[in-house]
């Protein structure tokens, strides 16, 4: 009776989840670059392999299982040796890897060895966050998780893409060897994207590269696949990937507010101007360990609320921030006038009573 | 005659202890077998509790239960609790109740070691759980503890979980080398290597491996505390050191560690197939030179875990060409357990349902085991559910089945009464399809995307996470029945013969049921040993 119930639920379950499984497919992706496909049909290749062994395995044993019973009145026959059939079902075995192990070291061999890329990214994992640099063009940012995804958390009605949005999306240009230059800022992180077929670890103080060729434009979205820490689910990817033109054209643009950023970085701002703009950084980078209302939690991660840093001289607030400190990560990335609002937000808010900071406060700690 | 009353007489006297206190100091096999035992299948409900959090919280998309914290304080303790404190403390309690038994010997060669290694663990088990009510909550950074997660960024009770893997790496390596002592020393001197059961053979291997990797542990897990205590930087890039390196140690013991796992359920397996298929076990010596070949194996393919960790082509090519030859030995095990039921006279009592569903099952996380093995492929595999889906078919329903095979079929040896074999049929298929309910799905997740270890996870993957998590709910109570059934047998259970089986082969079978406190105290004859030989 029981295993009846329980078969009929997981029947029910499943008829319940048709629709889902139509609209979102049981298997590996093809991809959209020029190894992806080739992984997918390794990966294929080898699921047939191992698929028809086990309808004959399995074939084998339930005809024996249906056959060779007691109850039917069989008697057991009473072999048990064969060197023979032992060297038989060792060397078939041996036979169908080697045909295996080919195919598998040509596309490795393909993925691996890369002559000459046209463009380079750097992709630093941090906790709990992406941050993308382009060296060659001198600009580089910061992908958070988007706060509808953070704001949908608790809520039934979730957006479309809830946990893979962010808020600033990395861009690529289609039809270009781009290598990732992996690394990352604390702990082991690994940036995957399923459809490029890149996975790489993020370890910190080493570099490791990866590289994709995107052929067709569009949207894709990746996440995190090493456990990082408390929010290691919540530090998606998500890659645009346009014509070249509208590439360069966004390149340029990055650079106009690089510059942008750096004049407003010289000028005295107010307390409140500091304020606003640094509650938006604290959301995104410190409420993930500090909380959002700087409550923090117990034992792990330290409240902003009556803090003796937040309320103590700024030269040793702007040290933690910029420098980091055991578990709490350098935040060095950051911009001047964005690092002072940040602070100036945790030394304000929260009902803290510290000293305001000024972008070339931060400048001249650095 | 006088030397026959004397041993009579001896028996008498060294009867067990009454009370509570019987079993703290106790030195006997079976007491010990029966503490480890018990002390498993508690961890085992304890595990699955952490398992029925992690699949409650991951029933729904949105965090309705748990701060992600806490959910990877559970992921951990979970992994921890079943590999360190369910599987492998279930073999040791196996190994003890039987393998005196198995080779004509009195008890155990080492008694007081023996006793110790049982006693170090609930201690252990405790500092383990006890991380919990700290500050800071237990360790967060998987059964893996990847550095730096584990030095730099862990809670403070990181340093009572690093003295915890020190105990239990103390127990098993005591229990290896009392297992060694007694196969090679106590075995009835009739016996011949290649006359023992298989079961004897493969915790023989296994206790090799054990000796070999958990020091290996003990230390990955010392240089962690200096790490993280005394200044050093063997995993810190910025003193010198290779947060890698962290991965090459641990994964040198940890795949001989997925064999310890194993390889006793392959001995377990190859003694309950050939009772009810009332045939021979096919092809002894090769099975006993495949468990040796595997054995030797997982010694030199730990790098397969680690394929994304910037690994050099030429030692990817390598770890790929290594793990994938581990398909030959096991390939060859299960054909020899298909051609042991072929032309057999089977009958299907629950050990023998748990032993087929076993082959079938464990051959299925065997396939998912040969296309992780294919390095560009798991670059899309690697973290993710497909992995989740991999381990726990060759874990679950590989070594856990092992396990519980292994129960039904001695379960008569041990209590000397019979279990109820229609709530044992009815345990079976409940376990058997919820089970699959639970772990099959998760193929499909993985492939579609979904990293492991995350508490929370987009839209598409809420159906087949809704599934996976009903599954598991009817998986874990099954255990509830499962635990009813064992101790209505030892309280209801109808008498058993010695031999319950009546086709069923070996020297256990030949004491009385249940079995007498001292297995044997005068060694079996060649002729006994020859007679109740599997391959005979």
């Amino acid at each position: 009776m029981k295993q009846f119930l329980t078969l009929t639920g997981a029947i029910a379950a499943l008829m319940s989840s048709r629709a889902a499984i139509a609209e979102y497919g049981l298997n590996m992706t093809k991809g959209v670059s020029t190894i992806s496909g080739d992984i997918y049909s390794l990966h294929m290749m080898v699921f047939w392999v191992c698929f028809v062994i086990g309808v004959v395995v399995f074939g084998a044993m339930f005809y024996s299982i249906i056959a060779h019973r007691k109850s039917k009145g069989v008697k057991a026959a009473h072999f048990h040796d064969s060197t023979t059939v032992e060297f038989i079902w060792t060397g078939i075995p041996i036979l169908i890897l080697i045909a295996m192990a080919i195919p598998a070291s040509k596309v490795l061999i393909d993925i691996e060895v890369l002559d000459k890329a046209d463009m380079t990214v750097k992709v630093t994992g941090h906790q709990w966050k992406w941050q993308y640099d382009y060296p060659e063009e001198g600009i580089g940012f910061m992908s958070n998780l988007a706060q509808s995804s953070r704001d949908a958390i608790n809520l039934d009605d979730k957006p479309e893409n809830y946990l893979l949005e962010v808020d600033k999306r990395l861009v690529l240009p289609v039809d270009t060897k781009v290598r990732f230059l992996i690394t990352a800022n604390d702990v082991i992180h690994a940036w995957w994207v399923p459809a490029f077929a890149v996975k790489q670890d993020a370890n910190p103080g080493f570099i490791n590269d990866a590289w994709v060729e995107v052929t067709e434009e569009g949207t894709y979205r990746g996440q995190c696949a090493e456990l990082c820490g408390k929010d290691h689910g919540f530090m998606p990817i998500v890659v645009d990937v346009v014509s070249k033109e509208a590439f360069a054209a966004w390149v340029a643009e990055q650079q106009a507010e690089k510059a942008a950023a750096a004049a407003s970085a010289t000028k005295t701002w107010s307390e409140d101007e500091l304020v606003a703009n640094g509650e938006a950084i604290y959301n995104a980078n410190c409420s993930g360990c500090h909380q959002k209302d700087g409550s923090g939690i117990l034992g792990a991660f330290p409240a902003m609320t009556g803090s003796t840093i937040a309320n103590g001289p700024a030269s040793d607030h702007l040290d933690i921030v910029i420098n980091g400190k055991g578990g709490m990560p350098a935040f060095k990335m950051l911009g001047d006038a964005d690092l002072a609002s940040v602070i100036t937000y945790e030394r304000r808010a929260f009902g803290n009573n510290g000293t305001v900071v000024q972008p070339s406060d931060v400048t001249s700690a650095r | 005659m006088s030397t026959i009353s004397a041993v009579a007489a001896h028996d008498d006297h060294h009867g067990p202890e009454k009370g509570l206190l019987r079993w703290v100091k106790t030195t006997n096999h079976k007491d010990i077998g029966t503490l480890y035992l018990w002390f498993a299948f508690s961890m085992l409900l304890l595990g699955g509790a952490f398992a029925m959090g992690i699949r409650a919280e991951l029933l729904h998309p949105g965090l309705q239960l748990m701060d992600p914290q806490f959910f990877n304080q559970l992921t951990t303790m979970h992994g921890l609790i079943m590999v360190f404190g369910a599987i492998m403390p279930a073999f040791v309690g196996l190994a003890n109740w039987l393998i005196p038994m198995m080779v004509g010997a009195p008890d155990m060669a080492l008694p007081r070691l023996n006793n110790w290694s049982f006693w170090v663990l609930p201690f252990a088990g405790a500092i383990l759980l006890s991380t919990f009510f700290m500050e800071g909550g237990a360790p967060a950074f998987g059964w893996t503890f990847y550095a730096p997660l584990s030095t730099t960024f862990a809670p403070d009770s990181t340093d009572f979980f690093i003295f915890a893997i020190h105990l239990l790496g103390f127990s098993s390596i005591m229990g290896a080398i009392n297992i060694i002592a007694t196969v090679l020393n106590m075995k009835a001197p009739e016996m011949r290597l290649m006359d023992m059961p298989l079961f004897v053979w493969t915790w023989l291997i296994t206790s090799f491996l054990l000796i070999g990797a958990m020091p290996v542990l003990a230390g990955a897990v010392t240089m962690m505390l200096t790490d993280r205590n005394f200044g050093t930087a063997f995993f810190d890039a910025t003193g010198g050191g290779d947060p890698v390196m962290f991965q090459h140690i641990f994964w040198f013991f940890g795949h001989p560690e997925v064999y310890i796992m194993i390889l006793p359920a392959f001995g377990v397996i190859s003694h309950i197939l050939p009772t009810f298929a009332r045939k021979p076990l096919f092809g002894y010596a090769s099975m006993v030179y495949a468990t040796a070949s595997i054995a030797f194996l997982s010694y030199i393919v730990w790098a397969h875990h680690m394929f994304l960790t910037g690994m050099p082509v030429a030692g990817e090519l390598y770890f790929m060409y290594a793990t994938m030859l581990i398909a030959v030995p096991t390939g060859v095990k299960v054909f020899n357990w298909v051609a042991t039921i072929w032309k057999g006279s089977m009958t299907f009592e629950t050990p023998m349902l748990w032993a087929l569903s076993f082959v079938i099952l464990f051959t299925i996380g065997g396939f998912s085991g040969l296309m992780l093995g294919i390095v560009p492929a798991d670059i899309q595999y690697h973290d993710t559910y497909f992995v989740v889906a991999h381990f726990h078919y060759v874990l679950v329903t590989g070594a856990l089945w092992g396990i519980i095979a292994a129960v039904f079929y001695w379960l008569p040896k041990w209590t000397g009464k019979m279990y109820n074999e229609t709530l044992g049929k009815v345990h079976f298929w409940w376990a058997m399809i919820s089970v699959n309910v639970v772990f099959f799905p998760q193929h499909f997740l993985g492939l579609a995307g979904m990293p492991r270890r995350i508490p929370d996870y987009s839209l598409q993957f809420a159906d087949f996470n809704y599934i996976s998590s009903i599954g598991g709910f009817a998986f874990g109570l099954s255990f509830v029945l499962f635990a009813y059934i064992v101790v209505d047998c030892i309280r209801n259970g109808k008498p058993a013969d010695s031999r319950p089986w009546y086709s069923a082969k070996g020297l256990e079978w030949t004491l009385s049921s249940p079995a007498p406190y001292h297995s044997f105290n005068t060694p079996p004859t060649r002729a006994e040993i020859l007679e109740e030989s599997q391959h005979s």
